[in-house]
């Protein structure tokens, strides 16, 4: 998978209540998360997301399991998530809904820049550098490949 | 040798495996979004309905018609496939399981983050997503990536007012909020083993406060008597010198009674650099200290005395209410001052029931202190048991040495 987008700069340990905040989850209408996803870290933050690349600092996506957070973020536009590390179950979660969780050191964000990646070949790229980036298990790249795990499951059946 | 992760899913750890799941377990925050994944999948009735539990705790009982709609889809669905169910009022998926739901060596995953509490019991048990709780609805089983382990040994016996909370506290502010991402914890040594179960319940619950996918004790004579009160006659585990990816050394006459200062859980301090903080609220209960011996000692504690702040008490199970109000506990607590709320999860998502003002500042007894989690603009520390009491009867921090 490969993909190419503009930087959106997030700091470290970044929760999943701050993805989407527990009183948006009284629903599932995928649209209202879309619309306030990201909403207690930076109000203006949701519009940019459009065809956006997040570069995240360390343990992106700690706390709670709610799926709803990569959900919001793909349904807000976002391209992929890049992180020097993930938090487990938002690494998994993110991959099962069919956003690419990419694991990057080093990666420099001032935001606005074009970043792009190649998961097949193991890099990211901003400013002319590539990034080396870790593969994911042969498992997740399957399920990446198929678009998360539902299509994963239906071809399988 | 091998560590416990490692001798549960029978491989190396980095090795990744498929595992049947044991328990698996959904409540009404994750289940509605796995039903949808799992119909998407072309699924009607899961593989193995005797083996999935769906347990209502999140917004119990439902504060809108909105909610409550969405429960009535997931409790057709339990109750139509057979599955164990637990509505309204039972109390939180964490703490039922915990009632003699799970065993030691089984592998058990459930639809919460939290579901690491019931490594307590010596079981492989970890927190998932809807989607992948979905999958394994539709086939019974899952992937895993056995992790490395990170050594936690708990040496000495705890002093003062120390809890089992202010151990948890103490290594989630040592490790910090990612120092076992992708790894297990293992809670060993002489320390450990003298820890009561309720108190290892609330040590393997805050393993992901930590990053870890699960927080193991080795199933012994406690654990053995505590499942014998569940009709259950299991084996103990016994280490095999096992290896570990990184150790760390409590001695818990060390360990003094401490907080979780806004808005990190792994920013850790001790009641007394905070005392004096004016409280708008405190919250006794959630799947870290919501158990029986928690009531039970907050009670003991206020007993008698009025509370200055307003005081949320919710017992984590209905067997936990009706224990709590067998023994007088609750008179004692509604004497006090305290409100009581129906078993569940209550305040601490921040969803319904005692949801925080803007500006305000709680003690809450949770695992959690996220930014705006419990309210929007809101500050909150978490405490032990007997800090909440002394915070309590304060109307502000207070350290429960002064009880």
């Amino acid at each position: 998978m490969e993909g190419t987008g503009h930087a959106v700069c997030l700091g470290p340990d970044v929760d999943t209540d701050l993805i989407i905040a527990g009183r948006y989850l009284r629903t599932k209408d995928r649209s209202i998360w879309a619309e306030h996803v990201l909403e207690d870290y930076d109000p203006a933050l949701a519009p940019r997301l459009r065809g956006a690349v997040i570069v995240a600092g360390k343990n992106m996506g700690c706390g709670s399991s709610r799926e709803q957070a990569p959900v919001a973020l793909r349904e807000a536009g976002v391209v992929a998530v890049i992180a020097p590390s993930f938090a487990r179950i938002f690494f998994r979660n993110a991959i099962n809904v069919g956003l690419p969780a990419i694991e990057c050191d080093g990666l420099p964000c001032t935001g606005g820049e074009c970043v792009s990646f190649s998961l097949d070949e193991g890099w990211v790229e901003t400013g002319g550098i590539r990034y080396p980036a870790r593969p994911l298990s042969g498992r997740m790249q399957e399920i990446l490949d198929a678009g998360g795990l539902v299509n994963y499951w239906r071809e399988k059946a | 040798m091998t560590t416990l992760a490692e001798r549960i899913l029978d491989a190396p750890a980095g090795a990744y495996v498929d595992r049947n799941v044991d328990r698996a377990f959904a409540h009404d925050g994750t289940g509605v979004l796995a039903l949808e994944a799992f119909r998407e999948m072309g699924k009607k009735v899961p593989a193995y309905p005797e083996r999935i539990s769906i347990l209502f705790d999140h917004l119990a009982p439902a504060n809108n018609s909105q909610t409550a709609t969405l429960q009535a889809e997931l409790r057709e669905f339990a109750i139509e496939c057979g599955l164990h169910f637990s509505d309204v009022g039972e109390g939180i998926c964490h703490q039922l399981m915990s009632e003699g739901q799970v065993l030691p060596g089984e592998i058990v995953v459930g639809a919460d983050s939290h579901s690491c509490t019931a490594g307590a019991f010596g079981a492989f048990a970890t927190g998932v997503g809807a989607t992948d709780m979905a999958a394994i609805w539709a086939g019974g089983s899952t992937w895993f990536r056995v992790p490395e382990t990170t050594g936690i040994h708990l040496e000495g016996t705890l002093a003062g007012c120390a809890e089992a909370k202010d151990i948890a506290l103490t290594y989630v502010g040592r490790l910090g909020m990612d120092g076992a991402t992708y790894r297990a914890l293992e809670f060993t040594g002489e320390g450990a083993a003298g820890i009561p179960m309720d108190g290892r319940l609330t040590l393997s619950n805050m393993a992901i406060e930590a990053g870890a996918k699960t927080g193991l004790f080795y199933a012994d004579a406690i654990t053995r008597q505590y499942l014998a009160g569940y009709g259950h006659d299991v084996s103990e585990q016994v280490p095999d010198d096992p290896d570990y990816a990184e150790e760390i050394t409590i001695d818990l006459a060390d360990v003094a009674p401490v907080l979780s200062v806004p808005h990190r859980v792994d920013t850790v301090a001790e009641v007394t650099a905070y005392e004096g903080t004016p409280l708008d609220q405190v919250f006794v209960g959630t799947c870290t200290n919501g158990r029986y011996s928690d009531i039970e000692r907050f009670a003991s504690l206020v007993r008698g005395k009025k509370v200055k702040t307003r005081t949320i008490v919710v017992p984590a199970s209905r067997d936990v209410l009706l224990r709590a109000g067998r023994a007088g506990l609750l008179t004692d607590l509604i004497e006090a001052g305290c409100i009581i709320g129906s078993p569940g999860c209550g305040p601490c998502l921040g969803m319904h029931m005692g949801v925080l003002g803007e500006g305000e500042v709680a003690l809450s007894t949770a695992n959690r202190n996220f930014r705006n989690r419990m309210g929007v603009g809101a500050e909150y520390y978490l405490g032990s048991v007997a800090t909440a009491a002394a915070s309590a009867l304060a109307g502000e921090i207070r350290s429960p040495e002064v009880l």
